[in-house]
């Protein structure tokens, strides 16, 4: 049954090397052999979901060693796999998710000449991310985390030709290369503290390191997290990164990759329980995260990035769960499974709307489509009532959970979590209510596109609406089916030590304050969307509104600090090499060089000048022995 | 018998110290400023002759004819071979070329004298063994057993020297002809692809009152041609050049006898075999081509 | 008088010859002045020679006549080779070791 884990991830990776290296020939059947691989991968994952189910609860880790990667004395690193119930939970969210988006683009991407070599990174994708979580010391992770990074990058350029998709890619590529310095040191600090990179001892060793040395190491998994994760400070790629394919927005950008800050964090978890000055860092990146997308999804226009500022904010509730600690461990995993089905069912909404509409994004030029393409608007909107937290979608128990944590966290710290939760569950109910009611309500505002085109909205293949349809199930039921007797907080209760905290507030005042949010956020929306027609062009705005557009200056702040500075720093850098260091260097050669000059000047090729100093060096030496007598 | 430590020679050997010595400095002078390297020589050899003298005053007998045998002899007059060889006449320019030379020759050649005659006159100088004991068997025998028995090995590496010497300087002087000799015909061939001059040169303007090789030939177009006459004769002045007025001269000549026979001037080489001898006015080839 | 006075007079022709080197362009001269030098420095071994009693010095002296014998041999025959090669016997001439 273990041999099955190394299949698991190699099935992918062969579609990856074949479809790759295959060429041409595969173009006709490459896309479905992508997707057959994938859901092999998704089958193998529910056979061993199976096994998982059917060993005792103390029994269900499973390892399969495949080789020793680099068989050094006091350096061990090996090619092995653990699957526990957390990588459990994560393979059938990938390969689930995965098989479904790979459906769909075969759809999506019929048109692009280049799918085979599409399907090819989609497949690298699932490898490198089954990789990450199956990984079973933090060096493969780190190959599986660097492999998601390069899959994301050729998948965001994917359309190279473009050049905001060519530098969107690099942005992303960038901004994680920060991120990912961050995990390397974090694996260099665990294996001169601890000794080893695999997951197990150094968790077993966590408590015995100094609180210094386990803050450190805290942070760096953090910043590693806030890079893949699109967490602030290293946001910022996020947003540029909709440039790519849709379904690549929906499987890399909003289901998966992102999440594995996530999974990293809650990995890690023994380290972080250990260091709580690192704990309260990642509540704060979370909760400032949560507000941050939340008030950049409720600016923007085109809906992708909509979508994406919703994404940030999302995983912002993830980490912020995360950094609880026990008590919140079980419920960002539950939250990001949840969100993984809705956000993906969303974004493949947002691409069948796009499909149908001549590539457009701006939502001020949609409007009324739900007459045009009813299987979409009811997916989508089914998405969108589980994102706002609509009662008994899934959305709604995720969230809920998160939200009474926060509370939980005890003292002020946990007032303001929580205030802050359902601030933003209130937001998260406005922008979405705009995004629905911009895109399916109201009347039309479309436009010819740039060739003059007017769009004729049409429902989208079937290849495309059937995942659709699945995540709008999974969107609906998840949320009841985990909660159902704690089923999956229990399912996850051995890796992560779930821990109730004590609520200072009764579920039930948290679950109708919730409402209470939901409904604000949704009147608000409604007033202002719903009630009177949308403009097609954007109002000014208010000043928060317009920073809000330009991803709260985000990308302003990179430039003036980081990019000015740098180039600051190195132009300074070039004149201190240039005239300081170079200087002195030359300045030593040219003074032996002018010395060496005049010196030349003595041997002038006449051998009587020769002799003249001979002669000279003669009467030196008489003269010097003469003195030495004479001493 | 003598004492074994004197403390003054004779007053005829100071005499002769003081006379020939003085000999000796002017000849080292006139040795070295002297302009002609012939004269330098011969001072050399004076001075040698003079220290010859000299060793023979000091009770080295042996030295004293060797020096004169040998380096007055052989020594010096291989010096003037190579004199010969080289030039004889090539007297030196004292002037000096290089900047600053000859002050510091000057000063160094000061420095170096002063300080020997200084560390010189620090030795306290008592009095002098003298070569009377050491030279009781005669000086010749005396030596040779000193060479042929404690000096012997060195005796020897300078014969190899002196071997060696007389190989290299052979090696030197000889030169060997690396490549093979060029036949005559070969020669020809270089001579034609190397664009020289290969018929005979022009021979020169030979007038009758002149009878000369000193002058050029002249060109059909009247112009002289250089290469006519012999450039040793050009080097040394002694050149007649054709001046324009001669050529105006000839000209009118040659006008005034074709109008003497009612031709026009253009008719005048199928009539120059008329021309008297005794005019003058006739270059080189229309002497060749009488009729 | 003393023997040293022949030491003197040594002197005095070893710096005249070490002048006539330092001056002199003609090599043949150069040579003649080197030859000088030499033979001062006999004297003054002649003379050792005498004020020691012993004839070592003799002995010295004959192998520096031996020694600039087999010198002259050698010079004078590079001598010939440079006039051979660039005509001219002046030590100036050959200064191509130069920069």
């Amino acid at each position: 049954m273990e041999s099955l884990i190394g299949l698991l991830v190699g099935a992918p990776l062969l579609g990856a090397a074949v479809l790759l290296v295959g060429g041409r020939r595969l173009d006709r059947v490459g896309h479905w052999l992508a997707s057959a691989l994938a859901a092999v991968s998704f089958v193998l994952g529910a056979v061993l979901f199976a096994e998982l189910l059917g060993r005792s609860t103390d029994d269900r880790t499973l390892h399969s060693h495949l080789f020793s990667w680099v068989p050094v004395e006091g350096f061990q690193a090996d090619v092995a796999f653990q699957l526990d119930q957390l990588s459990m939970v994560f393979v059938l969210l990938i390969t689930g998710v995965g098989t479904l988006i790979h459906l769909y683009s075969i759809g999506y991407m019929e048109h692009d000449e280049r799918r085979r070599r599409f399907f090819g990174y989609l497949n690298l994708f699932l490898a490198a991310m089954l990789l990450l979580v199956l990984a079973d010391n933090y060096l493969l992770l780190y190959v599986g985390w660097e492999g998601v990074g390069l899959a994301s990058y050729l998948l965001i350029g994917f359309w190279q030709h473009k050049p905001t998709a060519a530098a969107a890619a690099k942005k992303a590529f960038l901004v994680n290369r920060v991120g990912d310095a961050g995990l390397a040191i974090a694996i260099f600090l665990m294996f001169t503290t601890f000794g080893s990179f695999a997951i197990a001892p150094v968790a077993e060793a966590a408590g015995e390191a100094g609180q210094g040395t386990l803050t450190a190491i805290g942070l760096m998994l953090l910043l590693a997290a806030c890079g893949k994760s699109a967490q602030v400070p290293l946001q910022s790629w996020l947003g540029d990164a909709m440039e790519g394919p849709t379904p690549v927005s929906a499987l890399i950008h909003a289901a998966t990759m992102v999440t594995a800050g996530v999974y990293l964090i809650t990995r890690s978890g023994a380290l972080f329980n250990a260091a709580p000055d690192a704990q309260t860092v990642v509540v704060v990146v979370g909760a400032v995260t949560l507000l941050f997308g939340a008030l950049v999804g409720c600016a923007k226009d085109d809906i992708k990035k909509a979508l994406a500022g919703s994404t940030m904010s999302q995983i912002g509730y993830m980490i912020l769960a995360a950094g609880l600690g026990p008590i919140g461990y079980a419920f960002a995993i539950m939250h990001l499974v949840t969100h993984g089905f809705f956000k993906a069912g969303l974004f493949l909404g947002a691409g069948s709307v796009m499909h149908g509409m001549n590539d457009e994004v701006d939502m001020r030029r949609y409007g009324g489509l739900r007459k045009y393409m009813p299987v979409t608007f009811v997916t989508f909107g089914l998405g969108y009532l589980a994102i706002i937290g609509f009662p008994y979608l899934s959305g709604f128990f995720s969230k809920d959970q998160i939200i009474e944590a926060a509370f939980a966290k005890g003292g002020t710290q946990g007032w303001i979590l929580g205030a802050v939760t359902l601030l933003g569950a209130a937001i998260t109910a406005y922008y979405m209510t705009r995004v629905m009611l911009m895109t399916f309500f109201g009347e039309k505002r479309w436009k010819p596109d740039a060739e003059g085109n007017m769009p004729h909205p049409h429902e989208s293949p079937k290849t495309m609406t059937i995942p659709m349809v699945v995540l709008a199930f999974g969107s609906v039921f998840a949320g009841g089916l985990f909660k159902l007797n704690d089923s999956f907080v229990h399912w996850l209760e051995p890796v992560v030590s779930l821990e109730h905290g004590h609520s200072p507030v009764s579920a039930g005042t948290v679950t109708a304050a919730t409402i209470v949010a939901l409904v604000l956020g949704v009147g608000a929306a409604w007033l202002q969307y719903g009630r009177r027609p949308v403009p097609a062009e954007a109002p000014r705005g208010s000043l928060l509104t317009r920073a809000a557009r330009r991803d709260l200056l985000q990308d302003d702040f990179n430039h003036v600090v980081l990019v000015r500075g740098g180039e600051h720093l190195t132009r300074s850098l070039v004149y201190l090499d240039g005239k300081v260091v170079d200087g002195a260097v030359n300045g030593v050669a040219a003074g032996f060089g002018g010395l060496s000059g005049r010196l030349r000047r003595l041997q002038n090729g006449f051998a009587r000048s020769y002799a003249v100093s001979m002669f000279g060096g003669a009467a030196v030496l008489v003269a010097a022995t003469l003195l030495m007598r004479a001493v | 018998m003598q004492l074994l430590a004197e403390t003054a020679t004779s007053t005829g050997e100071a005499v002769q110290f003081w006379v020939l010595g003085t000999v000796a400095v002017i000849g080292g002078l006139c040795t070295v400023l002297l302009r002609r390297a012939v004269h330098a020589a011969l001072c050399l050899a004076g001075t040698m002759i003079v220290l010859a003298l000299f060793y023979l005053a000091n009770g080295a007998y042996f030295l004293g004819i060797v020096q004169i045998v040998v380096y007055t002899g052989a020594v010096m007059m291989l010096f003037l071979f190579v004199l010969m060889l080289v030039g004889v006449s090539a007297a030196d320019s004292l002037k000096e070329t290089l900047k600053g030379q000859r002050l510091l020759a000057a000063c160094c050649g000061l420095g170096l004298g002063i300080l020997l005659i200084a560390g010189i006159g620090q030795i306290s100088v008592g009095g002098f063994t003298g070569l009377s004991e050491a030279n009781a068997g005669g000086n010749v025998p005396a030596i040779a057993t000193l060479l042929f028995t404690r000096y012997v090995a060195a005796f020897e590496v300078v014969g190899a020297l002196l071997t060696v010497a007389a190989v290299g300087a052979t090696l030197l002087s000889h030169r060997e002809r690396i490549e093979r000799t060029k036949t005559q015909r070969e020669q020809a061939e270089e001579r034609v692809r190397g664009g020289v001059q290969l018929p005979p040169l022009p021979a020169p303007g030979v007038y009758a009152r002149h009878n000369a090789v000193d002058r050029p030939a002249l060109l059909p177009d009247g112009t002289p041609a250089e290469l006519s006459v012999n450039p040793t004769l050009r080097q040394r002045g002694q050149i007649r050049e054709v001046g324009p007025e001669a050529l105006a001269t000839l000209a009118a000549l040659e006008q005034r006898t074709a109008d003497h026979h009612g031709r026009s001037r253009e008719e005048r080489p199928r009539t120059q075999g008329n021309l008297p001898e005794g005019h003058g006015g006739s270059n080189l080839d229309e002497q060749e081509a009488p009729k | 008088m003393s023997p040293i006075n022949y030491v003197y007079l040594a002197a005095l022709l070893f710096t005249i010859g070490a002048a006539g080197v330092l001056i002199r362009r003609n090599a043949i001269v150069v040579f003649m002045c080197i030859e000088l030098m030499l033979n001062a420095s006999n004297l003054a071994l002649v003379a050792f020679s005498r004020m020691h009693g012993n004839l070592d010095g003799q002995i010295m002296a004959f192998f520096v006549m031996v020694v600039a014998a087999a010198e002259v041999v050698v010079g004078l025959a590079i001598i010939v080779m440079l006039y051979r090669a660039r005509h001219s016997a002046s030590v100036d001439d050959a200064s191509l070791m130069k920069l």
